[in-house]
């Protein structure tokens, strides 16, 4: 990292902030969470310390390598290698948007095709360049609705069938608002009950109602209910999205949604442990001053040629810090041109196809299931690609005897939902063969019979 | 340069006309200037509301800036121009009659007489450099 300061300015400026040294600046980040000193002995060569840090490397069970059952937010799907290599020319390598940024049409272009995929796919006006990922842009939809309103109303309802993360980095955001309130619905009911219940707790001082589609535990619901009791509250609605699953489902746009967002991973990022992802978000056009991050236009020049711009740029950071309505100014740009790149590969029946490849082997996986002793596949909802099994046996015990036979096994839902005991959330997409599925079946039955 | 005679004005650009209790409120010729083409404008508060003194009322947006409108003095609001939004250009080309933004109920008329005149406030801007 080159950092330009001089010694002598940097103990200037830890004085004044009375801080002895830079580590003091971490001493909020717990010991054991901070990078510490290799335990390298003295005078060991470089290959010898490589071929060591190899082996622990080799250690490692790599999911690309196991049959993968295993999604709760984050899918296995297949990347063509076209989107990789498309990535990595030269032209792309700075994601970053310069500060003139029409300079860059490249990078703006990508952005509002990004964009445009985006609004079509969920059914929206507008949506934005871009966020961290799904949870964050959850997050920023509780933001938006907040100022939307003006503050005035201070209520949040969300579903506790929202991916458990996506509900704590919205909490995160949100906790230095000091007089935002959510409530979690679904808090001291089982987790299986139907969104309807959200339906009391929504009134004139709910600024957003968060839903999520297909839900957490899988479940697809008929949010249009929802939806009209919300607007007649004057509310607006936040939908959380699997963009995979929009390939077959109606978009939330058709059903009046005021938000959609979700995590662009499926679509063509790699797992890679955990990041980094993709967050989008589409709204509608009335919302637009209110949407944070930022948002490229399509216009001509003087010349009447079309071109790109940074459209709302009055309400960035750099223009107007203390009234921006949010911290997104830059975005995962490059990780959206990977997205762009697999959307248009996949094109409108591609997307299909993958999305009902994904829809029926997870529908043959959990008919397979259900045929298990000791198994019962849970809910009597329509399901896409992810379903709860109830298992014979702690979910954790069986996950790791499955390791062992090759087989990364679904999430064990009491991580979350402690009501959840022996759960398990089963994902299969078009990765998953048939014979794959079989033997995963297979070694279901082998496990918990021990 | 416009600086009407029959109104008082802030630092910050703002216009006010006083009649009766009711004040009516916006930004000035030199305001518009300064900001370039207005693209977008919202007021922020609704009729009933208790405006403090210094309380942020309405956000301009031009093609290079974007702005907080003030009220100088508090009061409650007695009517709001709903139209505006619709039309912003007419902060450039009509800052003192159509692009009004609110009207409201002053709590303490006198307030505005620490406020500027038309002449104190033509000669501010003169001061002031670009």
């Amino acid at each position: 990292m080159y950092i330009p300061h001089t010694e002598a300015e940097t103990s200037e400026m830890l004085k004044s902030i009375g801080v002895k040294q830079i580590s003091d600046l971490f001493n909020d980040v717990p010991l054991k969470h901070r990078f510490s000193r290799l335990a390298i002995p003295p005078g060991v060569t470089e290959m010898e310390v490589l071929e060591e840090l190899k082996e622990y490397a080799a250690a490692n069970e790599q999911a690309g390598e196991l049959a993968c059952f295993l999604g709760a937010g984050v899918y296995n799907h297949y990347v063509p290698a076209a989107v990789d290599s498309l990535l990595r020319r030269g032209e792309f390598y700075t994601a970053y948007t310069p500060y003139q940024p029409e300079i860059s049409q490249g990078t703006l272009q990508a952005i509002f095709e990004f964009q445009t995929l985006i609004a079509n796919l969920t059914g929206m006006e507008v949506t934005n360049a871009s966020h961290y990922d799904g949870a964050t842009a959850t997050a920023e939809a509780g933001v938006m609705a907040y100022h939307h309103f003006r503050g005035k109303r201070p209520k949040i309802v969300l579903s506790s069938a929202v991916h458990p993360q996506y509900r704590e980095v919205l909490c995160s955001y949100l906790c230095g608002y000091e007089d935002i309130h959510i409530e979690t619905a679904g808090k001291g009911e089982s987790a299986l009950s139907h969104p309807d219940n959200l339906l009391k707790l929504i009134d004139q001082e709910t600024a957003l109602v968060v839903v999520q589609y297909p839900d957490f535990l899988g479940r697809i619901f008929d949010f249009r209910n929802l939806v009209k009791t919300a607007h007649e509250q004057g509310a607006l609605v936040a939908v959380v999205v699997n963009p995979i699953a929009l390939g077959l489902l109606t978009p939330p746009g058709e059903i009046d949604a005021d938000i959609v967002v979700g995590e662009g991973q499926p679509l063509g990022i790699p797992m890679s442990f955990g990041g980094p992802y993709l967050g989008f978000f589409a709204t509608r056009k009335e919302y637009v001053r209110k949407m944070s991050g930022r948002l490229v236009g399509e216009t001509t020049d003087a010349q009447g040629r079309r071109g790109y711009v940074l459209t709302l740029t009055a309400r960035e950071q750099h223009i107007r810090r203390e009234k921006a309505t949010s911290n997104i100014c830059s975005n995962q740009g490059l990780i959206a041109l990977a997205t762009t790149i697999h959307m248009s590969l996949l094109g409108k029946n591609g997307l299909k196809q993958v999305a009902g490849l994904c829809y029926h082997k997870a529908h043959y996986a959990a008919k397979e299931i259900a045929k298990l002793p000791g198994f019962e596949v849970i809910g009597a909802e329509p399901f896409f690609n992810e379903f709860m099994v109830k298992c014979p046996k702690d979910v954790a015990t069986l996950n790791y005897d499955l390791l062992d036979l090759g087989f990364l096994g679904g999430y064990d839902l009491r991580k979350e939902y402690p009501e959840l005991k022996n759960h398990m959330l089963v994902a299969v997409t078009e990765m998953n063969s048939r014979e794959e599925i079989d033997d995963f079946v297979q070694a279901l039955k082998e496990v918990s019979d021990d | 340069m416009q600086t009407p005679q029959n109104l008082k004005y802030t630092s910050s650009d703002e216009w006010l006309l006083l009649e009766g209790k009711i004040a009516t409120l916006g930004v000035t010729d030199y305001a518009q200037d300064q900001l370039s083409d207005v693209v977008f404008c919202e007021i922020a508060v609704g009729v009933g509301d208790t405006l403090d003194k210094n309380s942020i009322v309405a956000t301009i947006e031009s093609v290079k800036a974007a702005a907080d409108v003030k009220t100088p003095v508090a009061g409650r609001v007695t009517e709001i121009n709903e139209e505006l939004a619709n039309m912003p250009e007419v902060i450039n080309t009509d800052p003192f009659g159509a692009a009004w933004m609110l009207k409201f109920e002053l709590s303490d008329p006198a307030e505005l007489d620490s406020l500027m005149d038309a002449e104190a406030y033509k000669a501010f801007c003169e001061t002031r450099g670009h």
